[in-house]
């Protein structure tokens, strides 16, 4: 853009670069340059062309127009291979690494050096890991599996395996969805280090409180169109969001008018593997969230009520049932449903249709003489679509082809099909790009104000917290450490409550 | 003109979804040509192929493996795998010659049967359910042991029905409308098969378990009564065509159904049923049947061996699992 930019060669360049997938303009005519050393935010909604994109670059897919340059020279094919040696890695969101391997394993994998018996060199090999680990400011056993690392520290691992490989470009997918605020930090040291070293990052986020904090300039897409690009520190949070979606958000979530009725969960000390002694209170149209570091025992609170992990509890009463609930199935009959964590692993079924995720619940109702009936399925699964808003082709059309909202809405579709009467969501906008995090918002609030549903949300995402819910339980460790009512909701409250 | 298209665009969207309906069709119509291609070649390079009495015997031969396939795709649908059938048959044989030999009457000793292949069925679902075995290795296990246990209560000798015995050939040598038996005993189990997979609760059930069974389980699905019902489902079938087999040979023989589940797999696979569970069904099956049948019969007319045969075969249960996999990959 500006000419007084960088005066060396970028390190990467993408001019003109155009894909088109049958039926749909994936990219149109998008440029995007990159300066060594530079990172560069690249954020959009889900399906704004960010990840075809960085497909091209990883020579994953191949570009119908355009031109690829790196470090100034033109690169006329590509393959994940050729690109690789090139020097741009791409580290996914889901980590791909081989967990029952060791760290050393796995960030030499495929390039194992041998010793002059022609033997693997294991000396060398965890040597150098462990140089290139502390090369990135972190202290892990190179001899250690995979398996036994947290999320954070697998992240490391990964950029440690581009680091080996000579990444000068590193496009980082999506990473903090899988991190916790500490971890995250972490992840920004790193990044700070290596671009001081020359290399460049793009990373891809939907929070943009990061994007404020790590980049220097963001390129923003919509549509398969690049919106707009500018040096970050001369962007608002509203400049983004507007560009993002084309619309002003004054404000993300919906006004709530809570009209809260009688307990339908009241739980008293509760126990299991991972909590102790919890006691949790509901009423009808009321949103209760749950918050807590990660490893608290927030999603094991929600699996606890819905009967997916077995527990113990003083005194118990869910909707009229006088015990926790055996399994989930029983959980379902009772009217209360869990919205799990993993979308893709828990909750939806990718390979089948969204008229077979809507309506598998509860394929009683669809039953009309003593056989399923496909019109009674339509007409349920259609009504749901509409009122939910789906966006779809069609009820027939496979979940995985959906956008994750849009996947989010479905599994919500189908608790709400069983006729749950207390949803129990566990980060519900998982994920989800700010414009579907909004109508997801929206669904909650009028179960909630409308139908008198009970909620329980549990969330890392603070700001999701307070503006959602009228009452809040805070975890750590698997012990209940404080409660707060929309009066006292404040960041400093619950994350005091949450690891002092 | 670009204004046209603008006007245009919703529905080229239709036309796209109309595209991707076709395609979908043309998985399962691919399938059909197939069969038909096959079909036409056969006739056209044997004058025998035509014979009325050649494409009963092709019909009979869809038939008894279409049967024990059917039983698979429920299994595979879950993402399972039964290597047992072969070895169910042979114990249901041996133990359908012997009972009938006792004079039991044959309702009851054909009720005994079905039953014990149920039964046997049911021991793989509880083996992989309960303690958690995986399926490959639970009906290996039955398939060695099953195998073992025809030989030992038939001391390794088939066992031929005495002539004495009332009324039971009808089942594998009989015929209705011009059809054997065991053909309208074949569309009777694809119908019901058919049916049940698209049009009743664990039908859908099966299909949940095969695609995510953490979901299942979180959709309120009881994930082991629908495993149960699959690998008892196969053990019935299993049995189902061993007392066509025994029926139509009047001898139940201890190594009958000797490498019947590699056959089987390959049906349900070469029929569009995905290892990975959730993909596939009862049509797919039926016509996998068929072409597997035609092709063997194309072979036998044409007089190419035995040996080469099982060469072809086998290449051709290679070609569909790629294809499937390539498919996957897009």
């Amino acid at each position: 853009m500006d000419a007084t930019n960088k005066s060396a060669v970028p390190a990467l360049r993408m001019t003109n670069i155009s894909k088109r997938f049958p039926g749909v303009i994936a990219l149109d005519d998008v440029s995007l340059e990159l300066a060594e050393g530079e990172v560069l935010a690249l954020v959009g909604e889900n399906g704004a062309g960010k990840s075809t994109l960085m497909k091209i670059l990883s020579g994953a897919y191949r570009a119908d127009s355009g031109r690829l340059e790196l470090f100034g020279k033109p690169v006329p094919f590509t393959s994940p291979l050729l690109m690789m040696r090139m020097g741009v890695a791409i580290i996914y969101q889901e980590l791909l690494l081989a967990k029952d391997l060791s760290v050393a394993e796995n960030i030499f994998l495929g390039r194992l050096p041998k010793n002059r018996w022609g033997l693997t060199d294991w000396q060398r090999i965890n040597a150098d890991a462990a140089s290139l680990i502390e090369r990135l400011g972190f202290d892990l056993d190179p001899r250690a599996k995979v398996s036994s690392l947290s999320v954070a520290q697998r992240q490391v691992v990964e950029i440690a395996k581009a680091l080996s490989q000579n990444a000068r470009i590193l496009v980082l997918d999506e990473p903090s969805a899988v991190l916790g605020d500490a971890e995250l930090a972490k992840l920004f040291e790193i990044i700070g280090r290596l671009s001081a070293e020359g290399v460049g990052f793009i990373y891809i986020s939907h929070r943009l409180e990061e994007v404020f904090t790590i980049s220097e300039r963001t390129l923003v897409m919509r549509d398969g169109k690049v919106v707009g690009t500018a040096p970050t520190a001369s962007l608002t949070r509203n400049d983004l969001v507007r560009m993002m979606v084309g619309r002003e958000l004054s404000d993300i979530y919906p006004t709530r008018n809570p009209k809260t009725g009688p307990l339908v969960l009241e739980i008293e000390g509760l126990h299991n593997e991972a909590l102790s002694d919890i006691s949790v209170k509901v009423h009808s149209g009321e949103i209760v969230g749950i918050c807590g570091m990660a490893g608290a025992g927030r999603s094991e609170l929600l699996r606890a009520i819905c009967g997916a992990d077995p527990s113990t509890a003083a005194r118990a009463s869910i909707n009229g049932a006088n015990a926790l609930f055996p399994s989930p199935g029983k959980s379902l009959a009772g009217g209360v449903g869990l919205l799990p964590e993993d979308r893709r692993k828990q909750g939806l079924f990718v390979s089948q249709d969204v008229a077979f995720n809507v309506s598998i619940a509860n394929l009683g109702s669809i039953v009309r003489n003593g056989l399923l009936s496909r019109g009674a399925e339509r007409k349920v699964v259609t009504d749901f679509v509409s009122r939910l808003r789906i966006k779809t082709p069609g009820i027939s059309e496979k979940a995985a082809n959906l956008s994750g909202g849009n996947q989010q809405k479905c599994v919500l579709a189908k608790l709400l099909n069983a006729e749950c009467s207390l949803l129990l969501v566990d980060e519900p906008t998982r994920g989800v790009d700010i414009g579907a995090k909004r109508e997801i918002y929206q669904v909650l609030a009028d179960l909630a104000d409308k139908e008198g549903i009970g909620i329980v949300m549990v969330s890392s995402e603070l700001p999701e917290i307070i503006g959602m819910c009228d009452r809040v339980y805070v975890l750590r460790g698997g012990r209940q450490t404080g409660e707060f009512t929309r009066s006292d909701l404040t960041e400093e409250n619950i994350m005091h409550a949450a690891t002092a | 003109m670009s204004e046209q298209q603008v006007a245009v665009s919703p529905n080229s969207n239709n036309g796209q979804r109309w595209m991707q309906g076709l395609s979908h069709r043309l998985a399962a119509g691919g399938l059909f040509l197939v069969l038909l291609v096959l079909t036409v070649i056969a006739a056209l390079i044997s004058d025998a192929f035509l014979n009325p009495f050649n494409l009963v015997n092709v019909l009979r031969q869809i038939a008894l493996y279409g049967i024990v396939s059917m039983g698979l795709t429920f299994v595979i649908l879950t993402a399972g795998i039964d290597l047992s059938v072969g070895s169910i048959v042979a114990v249901v044989a041996v133990l359908t010659a012997m009972l009938l030999n006792m004079g039991l009457a044959v309702p009851l000793v054909l009720l005994v049967a079905l039953a014990c292949g149920a039964a046997l069925g049911l021991v793989n679902g509880i083996g992989i359910t309960l303690i958690k075995i995986p399926p490959f290795i639970m009906t290996l296990g039955t398939m060695v042991m099953l195998r073992g246990l025809a030989l030992t209560i038939s001391d390794g000798r088939p066992i031929d029905v005495a002539s004495t015995v009332g009324n039971y050939a009808w089942i594998g040598r009989g015929s209705a409308l011009g059809l054997p038996i065991a053909v309208w005993i074949f569309a009777g189990v694809a119908v019901i098969g058919f049916v049940v997979l698209s049009f009743t609760r664990f039908g859908r059930n099966v299909y949940a378990v095969g695609s995510n069974p953490e979901a299942a389980h979180l959709s309120g699905i009881n994930v082991r009564r629908v495993l149960l019902g699959v690998y008892t489902i196969s053990g019935l079938l299993a049995a189902l065509t061993s007392v066509i087999f025994v029926s139509r040979l009047s001898v139940g023989e201890p190594t009958a159904g000797t490498g019947l589940e590699l056959e089987a797999i390959a049906i349900s696979v070469i029929g569009g049923t995905s290892l990975f569970g959730g993909q596939g069904g009862i049509v797919g099956t039926a016509i996998g049947a068929a072409i597997l049948a035609v092709l063997a019969n194309i072979m036998n007319l044409v007089g190419i061996s035995p040996f080469t045969q099982q060469i072809v075969k086998g290449a051709i249960i290679i070609v569909a699992v790629s294809s499937e996999v390539l498919r996957r990959r897009r």
